[in-house]
């Protein structure tokens, strides 16, 4: 009862001196993270967490605290979880041999519920080879040219969101791990550099919104931390799953930025940058959001 | 587009005359005959499962008749109240005509 | 505590003065088409299930989310109180959205193995409306439900 009389003073105050009403709301209703718990098969889900001792947020949160009931509902059963038909595609294509080394990711890599345990909450991963970090998804096309002599998946293909799903599902509940110091630093560094800078015809960062404001509502949208634990993530919007540099391309286009290329070094270093900022959150992969 | 593939959740065992519930989606864009080509600005044609039914040794028990309303990625919850063992048959219809189905099977006592 | 987010947000449109009238010009879900021939409505398609019969309140619960963060999934349910005998049950279900450009959602037909008349899927919502669930019983009478569905379009969210 007590939000009515705020709304009910609100909109007196918008209808006689418009702005000076946000100023309330900002005040008086502010919506934060709620306190739902992830539950998903029994088991639970770190969702909050205390932020690095000098790091930029008190507390760090996943993005699904930030969802209504009715879209928090649907990652809490594998089976209402609609990523879940991606998974299955995904293990079927684990031992699917393909290219003409003869060879499936089973061949080399065995059950992926030993192999692949804990590869998500890793990415990106420096790569000796490659001189750079990679991701999960460089990682899969890294084997399937080099070691199955199999055409590369396009990045947000049905493949390779499968696999990457599939991949993720296998770290599912553990924290989120990303090195950011040896090699790293200068790819952290770069992230992180991306991350603050304004940019686009509304002049606007990845923290503007994300670090600055979260838990506030920019028009209809509840703002996250902007946290990436759940990739690929099952999207309303998207209505299918979608992976993190999809997510960051959509972001930018938003501020009316061009966007980095998919798959490219500046999304990689943002990757990182962002993946370090939710050290500690458990890997919720798939993950539902609006 | 990704195989279309059903899934379903019966549970493998029930009481007689228990009311169980059973969860059905199949992975299907559904697309919904009102969306417009972005490059070239034609309407993308509907297509979309427009029906699902639910057999229970070979009598319909439950089924939807589904229009582009209903979400990508069909999903149906509904009771069955089982009498004996026997197999469930699901059928999605799609508007090209391909059907998909699957099959569970369920112990009711002993 | 999800409740009092929810109240929260609608008394923020309040404040803003984006009252139900202001969504519909900021339309931006990808599965709504400006160009839609006008199709029956949500009306005409209640009265061709029913035959013009009359429909009462009561015994249908519909439950929604009060605000659904994307329109494109919006869980919807309804349980029909019914003894779901051979001679006294449920036979089918129309649910239609009065808002979407086609109001047709999904008919839900039941039988005597049924055991009870309830059901659950996901549907689309272009805008905030009402989604209606009118029940067909064994007798020939109607029984509906209405709940308004507030869908939050015209964000930002990438």
């Amino acid at each position: 009862m007590g939000t009515r009389v705020i709304s009910s003073t609100a909109a007196k105050l918008a209808a006689a001196a418009g702005l000076a009403a946000v100023a309330v709301y900002a005040t008086v209703a502010l919506a934060g993270p709620n306190d739902n718990e992830l539950m998903v098969e029994g088991q639970k889900y770190t969702t909050e967490i205390p932020g690095a001792k000098d790091g930029p947020l008190e507390k760090v949160y996943s993005g699904w605290r930030f969802r209504n009931e009715a879209t928090q509902a649907m990652q809490l059963d594998d089976f209402d979880n609609p990523g879940f038909t991606n998974v299955e595609t995904g293990e079927q294509l684990w031992s699917t041999v393909d290219g003409e080394a003869g060879k499936s990711c089973a061949s080399c890599h065995g059950d992926a519920a030993e192999s692949m345990k804990g590869v998500r909450a890793q990415m990106p991963k420096w790569n000796e080879a490659a001189g750079k970090p990679l991701t999960l998804e460089h990682t899969i096309n890294n084997c399937r040219t080099q070691n199955m002599k199999a055409a590369p998946w396009k990045w947000e293909s049905n493949q390779m969101l499968s696999m990457t799903a599939f991949i993720g599902l296998q770290s599912r509940g553990m924290p989120v791990n990303v090195k950011t110091d040896g090699p790293m630093k200068p790819w952290y560094d770069k992230g992180k550099d991306l991350y603050y800078q304004r940019v686009g015809q509304l002049d606007m960062a990845c923290s503007g919104c994300h670090e600055e404001n979260y838990g506030k509502m920019i028009r209809a949208d509840h703002l996250s931390q902007g946290q990436i634990n759940g990739f690929p993530t099952y999207r309303s919007k998207w209505q299918k799953l979608g992976s993190i540099h999809r997510r960051f391309k959509g972001c930018m286009k938003n501020i009316r930025a061009t966007p980095f290329k998919v798959g490219g070094d500046e999304f990689t270093a943002l990757e990182l940058y962002v993946a370090s900022r939710g050290q500690g959150l458990s890997v919720e992969t798939p993950a539902v959001r609006n | 587009m990704a195989k279309v593939k059903p899934r379903v959740k019966v549970p493998k065992k029930a009481e007689a005359g228990e009311v169980i519930t059973i969860k059905t989606l199949i992975n299907h864009k559904m697309e919904s005959g009102l969306r417009k080509d972005k490059k070239t600005g034609e309407l993308i044609p509907k297509k979309i499962i427009n029906k699902f039914t639910a057999e229970f040794n070979g009598k319909p028990v439950f089924s939807a008749d589904v229009r582009p309303a209903v979400s990508a990625n069909p999903y149906f919850q509904f009771k069955v109240k089982v009498p004996e063992s026997g197999t469930f048959k699901f059928t999605w219809v799609d508007d090209d005509g391909s059907t998909y189905s699957t099959e569970k099977k369920i112990t009711v006592g002993g | 505590m999800m409740m009092k987010a929810a109240t929260m947000r609608v008394t923020r449109r309040q404040a803003l003065g984006l009252g139900a009238g202001a969504t519909a010009v900021v339309i931006a879900g990808p599965t709504v088409g400006p160009a839609v021939a006008k199709g029956p409505t949500a009306e005409d398609a209640i009265k061709a299930f029913t035959g013009g019969t009359e429909t009462k309140t009561g015994k249908v619960s519909l439950s929604t989310p009060e605000i659904a963060e994307n329109g494109n999934t919006v869980p919807v349910s309804f349980d029909i109180e019914s003894p779901m005998t051979a001679d006294n049950h449920v036979q089918s279900v129309l649910v239609v959205a009065d808002g979407n450009p086609r109001p047709g959602v999904a008919t839900f037909h039941f039988s005597e193995m049924s055991g009870e008349a309830s059901a659950s899927t996901r549907i689309r919502l272009a805008k905030t409306q009402n989604v209606i669930a009118v029940a067909k019983m064994s007798d020939g009478s109607f029984f509906m439900d209405k709940r308004l569905v507030k869908v939050t379009i015209g964000g930002c969210g990438g």
